[in-house]
């Protein structure tokens, strides 16, 4: 493996860190900032389609996690740009359930039992199998 | 504690989810492709690619995706949601082998069966972790009264 090889690899890694970090924070605010508004379908009923919309851009974490997927969506298009489809989508894809399901349980409080971590893990290696 | 909240309705948000995302991520592809490689010094150039046909094109579709996305977080767990839309993986390679007669090696189609089997194992398991005092009640002005 000559320099070149080794430094190209270094700076897909991180190009997919970047995606996944920076996707995983957004999932995390974003899913937090659902949870506390409650089920969207009873704030539409109560409120209408207007009020749902509003109640959900009015959250601050909502705006924060959505700044966060707005850098996940860069940094996805700014690695397409260097390298294949086939390495940068199922490896962001495969890592960020893995990291989705350690920030739920340590973030958000969710019952992460053993079938959602089988779950997140085979769908992880499913994915990475099909970009193979 | 958990329990289940899914509805037919529920779950057909859920296959929005599932087909757009990978669907508007492969128009990207193909849209990032057309534009050529983008240089960190000039990273403005990312911001003129969103006028290019595909890009837009995926971009509607993901922003279908982020709204049933977000509409599913209200009622079920983020480690729920995420493997139970990951099926769109699937569907995308099987409509890659079936309509664009695309060669799927042996290891894809184990890819495509252990996704399948994690989905079907998820999807029988509970969508939602109930944490009290986590629900703020929703404080909006009340709508005037028809004259």
């Amino acid at each position: 493996m000559n320099l070149f090889t080794l430094h190209h690899g270094w700076a897909d890694a991180a190009m997919i860190a970047a995606i996944v970090v920076s996707a995983t924070i957004g999932d995390v605010m974003i899913a937090s900032a659902m949870r506390t508004l409650g089920d969207l379908d009873d704030i539409r009923s109560q409120h209408g389609l207007i009020g749902a919309i509003l109640a959900v851009l009015l959250s601050p974490r909502f705006v924060l996690g959505v700044i966060f997927m707005s850098l996940s969506f860069f940094s996805l298009l700014f690695a397409l740009s260097h390298a294949d489809l086939s390495l940068v989508a199922p490896a962001s894809a495969s890592l960020t359930f893995v990291t989705n399901a350690i920030a739920a349980k340590f973030f958000l409080h969710e019952n992460v039992d053993r079938r959602r971590w089988i779950a997140a893990l085979v769908v992880c290696a499913g994915v990475a199998l099909m970009a193979m | 504690m958990t329990r289940s909240t899914m509805t037919f309705r529920r779950w057909l948000v859920l296959g929005v989810v599932a087909v757009t995302a990978p669907l508007g991520d492969t128009l990207l592809s193909i849209g990032m492709t057309r534009v050529g490689p983008v240089s960190l010094h000039h990273l403005s150039e990312l911001i003129y690619a969103i006028g290019t046909p595909q890009i837009l094109l995926g971009i509607a579709l993901l922003i279908c995706f982020f709204s049933s996305y977000l509409a599913s977080l209200s009622w079920a767990d983020l480690t729920f949601v995420l493997p139970a839309s990951s099926i769109g993986n699937v569907i995308v390679a099987l409509l890659a082998c079936f309509w664009k007669h695309e060669h799927i090696s042996p290891m894809r189609w184990l890819g495509i069966l252990l996704i399948t089997a994690a989905v079907g194992f998820v999807a029988r398991g509970p969508s939602y972790t109930e944490i009290p005092h986590t629900h703020k009640p929703l404080e909006l002005e009340p709508e005037a009264e028809p004259r």
